[in-house]
């Protein structure tokens, strides 16, 4: 099994491979499962994202009535005006964002790598599609690659909010989203492990401060963030741009400041925005009281 | 490693909001309900750290019964298990916590049924996956690397060599292996991780041995 990201490419490299195909054989073997088998499950996974971007586009709410409907207001806008930031950007953005609202309102969605951060993967894959024109099998390649590099961190840091602030969840799904559109757009693996390493950078002390602690505000919202960090940390690894400091050190650092993170800052509804006034007037009004400890 | 499946990290598909308060959670009142090897007419739910935080919030409180009620992840009544439960008059108490322990997200179980009581503490490490690091006052000490099973058997001889045979048999290799007894003659457990998956159905051979209780799979 790799290790680490410096492993990961070079089995890819050596091998002249992608990092997907080192996932997918490596899956085979931990699991001892066929390839037919271990294609067949992800395609699996690959259409419910599919389901819950296309319900997340018409429009949902969630019980608290927090978040719901903003994935429809920004295909409404991109119909009627031509984005700033670009139309596949923002088209990344608004499934990122279908994704995370259809979760909210306990939709079915699939975890990559947690639930909170669901969006940024399918959000960038079926906005980088229209684009790219992958076959089913690269679209499911995607979520290999993805699955790879989230996996290194899972085993050396943490991609869990309340172990290591939200740069363990949003971070963690962004930088494996960036290096799987560098693998699609036809970079090397190093490329990819350039792209996630970038991305995550710009991650790093994130907190996971969830208003009244349901996964909504801001969660959301740092979704559409997560894919448009990914989307341009893949065009900057596309261009040749690498980062000064490696994967594997920046994903060692973000476990370190996960764990100096205090606890008011690791899912706890205790900081940050949780514990803003209009923050706190929310929990209010859902539970009839204050999340508020002493 | 922890995570030594890809789907692990793409994965699970379940209900939303989130993997380790709601589908994390699951897993722990799920194997619960394995280890109880019944429906519950009981349950007392105790939460630590971030769970006891905000567990209204994620859908925690749904999650752990809807394990305990043997719900998957991607069950859509998952959102009415408290309401189900209810119905079904299983009695049903959360408890909120202060006490810190190890890991954030940490919550106890203590479940029966008519004939029988267990107790375990459950942890969500991330994604969706969750770890036991304690049943029935045995601390387990698992590190979650390797595919594991916990056995409750009889303290008599033989118990143990009758487990390693069947083992041997499907060409298992034990890796760690732990016996632990409250008292001698009565119930004990062992805990088993192994370097090959362990299928259902030597789980269920392993069931027919005279002396074993119940042999239920932690983790694979």
């Amino acid at each position: 099994m790799f290790k680490n990201v410096r492993q990961l490419v070079e089995l890819a490299e050596s091998q002249n491979i992608p990092i997907s195909e080192v996932m997918i054989r490596q899956e085979m073997e931990v699991t001892e499962k066929s390839r037919e088998k271990v294609m067949e499950q992800m395609d699996e996974n690959l259409s419910v994202m599919e389901k819950a971007v296309e319900d997340g586009l018409k429009g949902v709410k969630s019980r608290s009535g927090l978040t719901g409907g903003d994935a429809v207001l920004i295909q409404n806008y991109m119909k009627n005006a031509e984005p700033l930031s670009g139309h596949l950007l923002l088209d990344a953005v608004s499934k990122a964002v279908a994704t995370n609202e259809v979760n909210a309102a306990m939709g079915i969605i699939c975890a990559t790598p947690t639930a909170g951060s669901a969006g940024c993967v399918p959000g960038t894959l079926f906005a980088v599609k229209e684009k790219l024109h992958p076959t089913r099998e690269e679209m499911i390649r995607y979520l290999f690659t993805s699955g790879a590099f989230g996996q290194v961190i899972a085993n050396n840091a943490s991609i869990s909010g309340a172990a290591g602030g939200c740069q363990a969840e949003v971070g963690s799904a962004a930088g494996m989203a960036s290096a799987a559109i560098v693998e699609m757009a036809g970079g090397t693996p190093q490329q990819s492990a350039e792209a996630m390493a970038i991305t995550l950078k710009n991650m790093l002390g994130l907190v996971c401060d969830p208003v009244a602690g349901l996964v909504e505000v801001p969660c959301v919202k740092r979704n559409a963030m997560g894919a448009s960090n990914a989307m341009v940390s893949a065009d900057m690894a596309l261009a040749g741009v690498t980062s000064r400091i490696p994967c594997d050190e920046v994903i060692e650092a973000m476990f370190r400041i996960g764990q100096r993170m205090p606890v008011a800052f690791k899912e706890t509804a205790q900081g940050g925005l949780a514990a803003t006034p209009t923050g706190r007037a929310i929990e209010e009004q859902i539970y009839g009281t204050s999340l508020q400890k002493e | 490693m922890k995570y030594r499946s890809v789907f692990d990290i793409i994965g699970p598909v379940m209900v939303g909001p989130s993997s380790s308060h709601t589908a994390g959670v699951l897993r722990i009142g799920r194997m619960a309900r394995q280890l109880l090897g019944n429906e519950p007419a009981w349950a007392k739910i105790f939460l630590y750290g971030s769970f006891a935080d905000t567990y209204k919030g994620h859908g925690t409180d749904v999650a752990i019964v809807g394990g305990l009620l043997d719900f998957d992840t991607f069950d859509t009544r998952l959102g009415d298990s408290i309401t189900i439960a209810k119905e079904k008059g299983i009695e049903i108490e959360f408890i909120e916590e202060s006490a810190k322990t190890e890991h954030p997200n940490t919550a106890r179980i203590q479940t029966g049924d008519n004939h029988k009581e267990i107790e375990l503490v459950g942890v969500s490490i991330g994604g969706g996956k969750a770890e036991i690091t304690e049943l029935n006052g045995f601390d387990l000490k698992l590190t979650g690397h390797h595919p594991a099973i916990l056995v409750m058997h009889n303290d008599r001889f033989g118990a143990i060599a009758s487990v390693t045979q069947i083992l041997a048999k499907y060409e298992i290799n034990i890796g760690h292996m732990e016996v632990s007894r409250r008292e001698q003659g009565q119930e004990a457990l062992m805990v088993i991780e192994t370097d090959q998956k362990i299928d259902p159905e030597i789980i269920t051979q392993l069931e027919k041995e005279n002396h074993i209780m119940q042999v239920v799979r932690v983790s694979d």
